[in-house]
């Protein structure tokens, strides 16, 4: 078995790279594969905390990297799902405790035993994003529809096409639907034609992520919640699936100007 | 091995940080005689920004991105890439690093172009172009002393300065400079001339915010200002 690497970026901070990170792992596990995930965020690490994990911790990423246990060690079965496994960041060091190569080193381990490994990046271009895409098979970039975040995203899309890692695809987190149709919001139209790459999920603004987030419950597995199935359709996109946008987003004539938009970009990047 | 001893690495400071010179050699030895180099001063170099002229040595990103880890591992930060090879350059560029260096004496207007050493072997003249043939992102930046013609986008955060013209076949929003030599008869034209920030010579114009409907338009210098105007043929 060999596992594929996704890492979960964005450059700005704040636009819901770990509860996208936790929601799309626990998605996957909930479909039956097996699924760590890793807090590549050393110092500033939550992905315990939205996966409320956080009282279990023994051992984290950086006592792996230092030798002071095994990989397997450091593991943390989630509660709710059987295959869900959680490798956390430390939070008394920094970036510099890890090096790009000790990430490939325990991706290439982890790969030996698990479906999927999805790695949390912290914000930002430098130490902590260069080690949480080295391992990268495949790298999802989360934007939300304002221009600074978009930006940086942006930035981060040319950054890893540098490091031979694209091309990224794309999620957009926090639509909110009446505030586009106002004119008030970016649509995600106007992201995808100024990023030009694969968009793998649409995520609506719900109040009911901070919720979740903060009880430690993932809404992905909450089966009634249109939110969660958003993540649920990202996963199977990232699993290969053709999932069509209108399972997640009722309004065609908004989503009509998506799929147009991307079959145009489609034929432009052949 | 002896011959990597005989490698000789020239650091010195420069304003914008360390210019490292690398001698003529093949890539992998000179590498790591710069790291040696580098670890051999220890801390004394610590935090410093890194410029290093490649000269003529072909380096492709992957190349690159490692020579980056290995500076950074070393406490350092590589910061630009001083090449003559287009390749090089390219891969510089791509990877947002600094591929010329500012001198800061001169005036703005008459600064960059006249220090570069074209790519191309033999000198085509005042006419000399490049075409680039992809997006530039957030980030990136393209220098060059001729014209530049571009295939592709510029996007918010990116920039283009050439010494003559700019030609965008695509959308223009990022920051353009022609002529940056000072040469007032540059033009700057895109199929949709929005960019962040326009300037030409010594010039500087803000395009206006909101738009009507998108058509390919050319900006030049008339009456010691800056306009833009339909892009149409003859």
């Amino acid at each position: 078995m060999t596992g594929r690497v996704i890492t979960i970026t964005s450059g700005k901070g704040g636009v819901g790279k770990t509860t996208a990170t936790a929601n799309i792992s626990a998605a996957l596990a909930a479909m039956g594969h097996k699924v760590v995930c890793m807090d590549a965020d050393i110092g500033l690490r939550n992905l315990d905390v939205v996966l409320g994990l956080e009282n279990r911790i023994v051992y984290d990423l950086v006592d792996v990297v230092e030798g002071r246990c095994k990989v397997r060690q450091a593991m943390i079965r989630d509660k709710r799902l059987e295959e869900l496994y959680l490798i956390p960041a430390a939070q008394t060091r920094d970036k510099n405790a890890v090096a790009p190569k000790d990430m490939v080193r325990i991706c290439d381990e982890l790969r030996q035993d698990f479906d999927y490994i999805v790695i949390d990046s912290p914000a930002g271009i430098e130490r902590g994003f260069k080690n949480a895409i080295a391992p990268a098979d495949e790298v999802v970039i989360i934007t939300n529809p304002e221009v600074s975040a978009v930006r940086d995203a942006d930035r981060i899309i040319g950054l890893v096409e540098a490091e031979q890692k694209g091309p990224a695809k794309l999620v957009v987190n926090r639509i909110n639907t009446d505030m586009v149709e106002r004119g008030d919001m970016l649509a995600v139209a106007d992201v995808l034609e100024l990023l030009a790459v694969e968009l793998v999920g649409i995520v609506p603004d719900d109040t009911a992520v901070l919720v979740s987030t903060n009880k430690g419950a993932p809404i992905a597995l909450e089966p009634k919640s249109k939110t969660g199935q958003a993540f649920r359709d990202i996963a199977r996109r990232l699993t290969g699936e053709e999932v069509p946008f209108s399972a997640s987003n009722g309004n065609n004539g908004f989503l009509g100007r998506i799929s147009k938009l991307m079959k145009s970009k489609e034929g432009r990047n052949a | 091995m002896s011959e990597v001893e005989a490698i000789q690495i020239d650091i010195k400071g420069i304003r914008e940080g360390l210019l490292v010179s690398l001698p003529q050699g093949e890539w992998p030895a000179l590498e790591q005689a710069l790291l040696d180099e580098l670890a051999r001063r220890g801390d004394f170099l610590k935090g410093a920004k890194l410029i290093i002229n490649a000269a003529e040595h072909e380096l492709n990103v992957a190349t690159m991105s490692r020579l980056r880890d290995r500076v950074t591992d070393s406490g350092l930060l590589l910061w630009g890439v001083l090449s003559s090879s287009a390749q090089t350059e390219r891969s510089a560029q791509l990877m947002g690093l600094a591929t010329r260096i500012h001198d800061g004496a001169r005036p703005p207007d008459t600064e960059p172009v006249e220090e570069y050493e074209p790519a191309a072997p033999q000198d085509l003249g005042p006419d000399a172009g490049i075409m680039v043939r992809r997006t530039l992102r957030s980030g990136a930046s393209l220098h060059a002393p001729g014209h530049i013609t571009i295939i592709g986008d510029v996007n918010p955060g990116a920039e283009v300065v050439a010494g003559g013209n700019v030609v965008v076949w695509g959308r223009l929003r990022g920051l353009v400079h022609a002529g940056a030599g000072g040469n007032e008869d540059a033009f700057v034209c895109a199929m949709d001339l929005s960019p962040t920030q326009l300037r030409i010579a010594g010039h500087i114009a803000i395009p206006p915010a909101e738009r009507g409907q998108v058509s390919p338009e050319i900006a030049r210098v008339q009456d010691g200002q800056v306009i833009a105007e339909n892009w149409t043929l003859g």
